[in-house]
């Protein structure tokens, strides 16, 4: 991805929170750290030289527990809070130079946000709320009943328009909550530990539906929870927070196996690796069971139990099968006869296949090439490793 | 000066208030007495606008109206019981007192609202503005209103018009307090959504903290209206007309009859006063939202008829 798909930059943020933050701006630059600081001042850091971008149409996910510094943070973005010093870009549109007016022009077009208490309002129908954003935004009724009509629907609410919020479970209340976000169509969603305050099984269901709207919008996602299980099942990318400090950032993958510090390393310690792993990443590619067709024609086959044939463009055609009856010749499976793995699978399912298949799972690309193969050792000693 | 005593120095260490007071409320009454008059004028219409009203309708129909007005707002038993206390005030024969009292006391409502809310909706922005009004707010509550009532009458003369403006002095702080109470009390989560979602101040103001804050708003407007009709005895002594003037008169004559029915019509008043207020803050927050307004009560039933009739010929037809 190039630089262009950055819709959001952060660059430099500082967030001190008192009445003398130059002061603290100034010990934090000679290095000394949050506890330091507010023994001495007072002051108390919350957002410590973060800088960080998310790119268009990911679920970033701010993880960290509570005093972090995560809460902060999403509130940062649409100045909710103001940072003390570094500055954040939309689309390369610097947020935190913007006057009053064009700041009110962010929040009702460019970012909307979910809260973790829902924050609906209790006077208004769900329809009303839905559409409550459209409304400060200045949107005709007409209009924005009709917009939030198709927001209510999208999060699999219509039929309940004219109900109020106390008459709907929590779980509805969130969905009334996200509804409200989508109407404004906007670039970036925040969410702030949006559902945290759900039970687990609606929680699962809620975080499927904002994986499924995901996809279908593409829509820019930044989620703040305290959650590691959470963060790895919807997003995209993590950004890892610890007092106030971005720790680290990267796909569930990359973090799982390059944790930048010991805080991570401990962090990701229980997560239940072959939930964050896919196939790709375990996959290897060895040339020696891999034979190449040329021109439609058979090559020799080595004496291996089952080699994997692929075309000039490494296309995955099928596999050579060695063992099926001695003296006959190897047998030819096509890739519809096989057990086939995409790319992007999570290793917790690939687990069952393995196991029901003899020869080792061939993994293929969106675009059908053959990356790699994971046999039952290789995908034993991938999980024993973390 | 004779020896300064240590122990007890106030012999000769003093403050004459009392003639502080006195010449400037003459400087006052002598230069501004026109500046004064000017006030009268506004309440002077609003009140004779709402008195001539309320008794240029008859009887029957004021508690048909009064009782139509309760069962819209809370309810059938609502209405029955406006209904009765209404019809009390005729039997003991107090209905014309009870309207100039009902007006008067509107009329302090009105102008209380008109200056309360404003004064609250401050109060709550500016915690500054809450610090220096809540002593004034005090004062206004606890200083005995027959202080006033002097300087109201040489700045006022006396009437109905003064009588409204000492009951605004007496009647104004619940409201201004319980409409600060109540835009502070408004959860910073809803704050916190709204701004997020590009409230512009005016916009969380009407959108968000008023709507919230109604229902304590309306527990400020009862007591403004309790206290207003507890000032009308006092305000009568200033020759405001009404109830009040019935009781001070039966006291002064020591007809306990005279007294007494007077101050049955106060409480009658106040009973049905105070439930219609207290009902319309209890819907304010009810959880009977599901339907609007105009779909319960009198005018609900007469919608519902209306709808009745129109839709008859087509459903005949259909059925046909």
């Amino acid at each position: 991805m190039n630089k262009d798909d950055d819709i959001l930059v952060v660059k430099n943020i500082f967030k001190v929170f008192g009445d003398r933050p130059q002061e603290a701006l100034k010990m934090l630059e000679k290095g000394a750290d949050k506890d330091e600081i507010f023994k001495k001042t007072g002051q108390v850091v919350g957002v410590f030289d973060a800088s960080f971008s998310v790119k268009r149409g990911e679920i970033f996910v701010i993880m960290g527990l509570s005093g972090s510094g995560k809460s902060t943070m999403v509130r940062l973005f649409n100045r909710l809070i103001e940072p003390t010093s570094g500055s954040i870009y939309l689309n390369g549109k610097e947020i935190t130079g913007l006057n009053d007016k064009q700041l009110l022009d962010v929040r009702r077009k460019e970012m909307s946000m979910v809260f973790q208490s829902f924050a609906l309002m209790p006077h208004m129908t769900v329809l009303e709320n839905a559409a409550f954003g459209l409304e400060i935004s200045g949107v005709a009724e007409q209009e924005r009943n009709t917009r939030a009509r198709e927001a209510l629907a999208q999060v699999g609410l219509a039929g309940h328009e004219y109900s109020y919020p106390h008459q709907l479970s929590g779980g509805m209340q969130q969905r009334v909550g996200l509804a409200r976000a989508l109407a404004n169509d906007p670039s970036i969603l925040l969410m702030d530990e949006a559902f945290s305050a759900l039970d687990p099984l609606i929680r699962t269901e809620m975080q499927d539906e904002l994986i499924r709207l995901q996809a279908e919008q593409q829509r820019t996602i930044i989620f703040i929870s305290h959650d590691l299980d959470e963060a790895i099942r919807i997003g995209h990318r993590i950004a890892i927070m610890e007092g106030g400090r971005i720790v680290q950032v990267g796909t569930p993958q990359e973090i799982l196996n390059n944790p930048a510090d010991a805080y991570v390393e401990t962090f990701f310690k229980n997560v239940d690796s072959s939930k964050v792993l896919r196939a790709g990443d375990v996959a290897r590619f060895e040339s020696e069971i891999v034979v190449r067709q040329t021109n439609g024609a058979t090559p020799d086959v080595p004496a291996i139990p089952y080699a994997f044939m692929v075309d000039n463009d490494g296309r995955f055609l099928g596999l050579l099968d060695n063992c099926a009856g001695r003296g006959e010749g190897p047998r030819q499976l096509a890739p519809k006869d096989l057990s086939v793995v995409a790319f992007d699978t999570p290793l917790h399912d690939v687990l069952g296949l393995a196991a029901a298949v003899p020869y080792p799972l061939p993994v293929v690309t969106r675009e059908g090439a053959l990356h790699g193969t994971i046999s039952k050792d290789s995908l034993l000693k991938s999980l024993s490793r973390h | 000066m004779s020896d300064f005593n240590l122990l007890d120095p106030f012999q000769h260490l003093q403050i004459p208030l009392g003639e502080w007071v006195e010449s400037s409320l003459n400087y006052v009454v002598q230069n501004f007495r026109g500046v004064f008059r000017a006030v009268r004028w506004p309440i002077d219409q609003v009140l004779n606008g709402i008195e001539g009203l309320l008794l240029s309708v008859p009887p029957t129909i004021g508690i048909t109206l009064g009782s139509l007005l309760g069962w819209q707002i809370a309810g059938r038993r609502m209405g029955i019981l406006c209904a009765v206390t209404l019809f009390m005030l005729g039997l003991i024969g107090v209905w014309a007192e009870s309207m100039t009292t009902l007006a008067l006391v509107l009329t302090s409502v009105f102008f209380c609202g008109l200056f309360g809310v404003p004064l609250g909706i401050l109060c709550a922005r500016y915690d500054r503005m809450e610090k220096t009004l809540r002593p004034v707010l005090d004062a206004m509550q606890t200083l005995p209103a027959f202080v006033y009532l002097v300087p109201v009458v040489m700045l006022f003369g006396i009437g109905n018009v003064p009588g409204v403006l000492v009951t605004i002095v007496f009647a104004l702080p619940p409201l201004v307090r319980l409409t600060n109470l109540g835009i502070r009390q408004v959860p910073a989560d809803k704050i916190e959504a709204a701004r997020a979602f590009g409230c512009t101040p005016w916009q969380m103001l009407t959108r968000v903290q008023l709507p919230l804050a109604t229902q304590t708003m309306m527990a400020g407007l009862n007591q403004t209206l309790m206290l207003s009709l507890s000032m009308v005895v006092i305000a009568s002594m200033i020759s405001v007309a009404g109830l009040g003037q019935m009781v001070l008169r039966g006291i002064g004559r020591l007809d306990m009859g005279l007294a007494t029915v007077g101050g049955m019509g106060l409480v009658l008043l106040a009973i049905f006063l105070d439930r219609l207020t207290q009902a319309m803050g209890e819907r304010s927050a009810s959880s009977d939202m599901t339907r609007h307004w105009y779909q319960r009560g009198p005018v609900g039933l007469c919608l519902r008829i209306l709808h009745l009739n129109n839709a008859k010929p087509g459903a005949v037809r259909h059925a046909l």
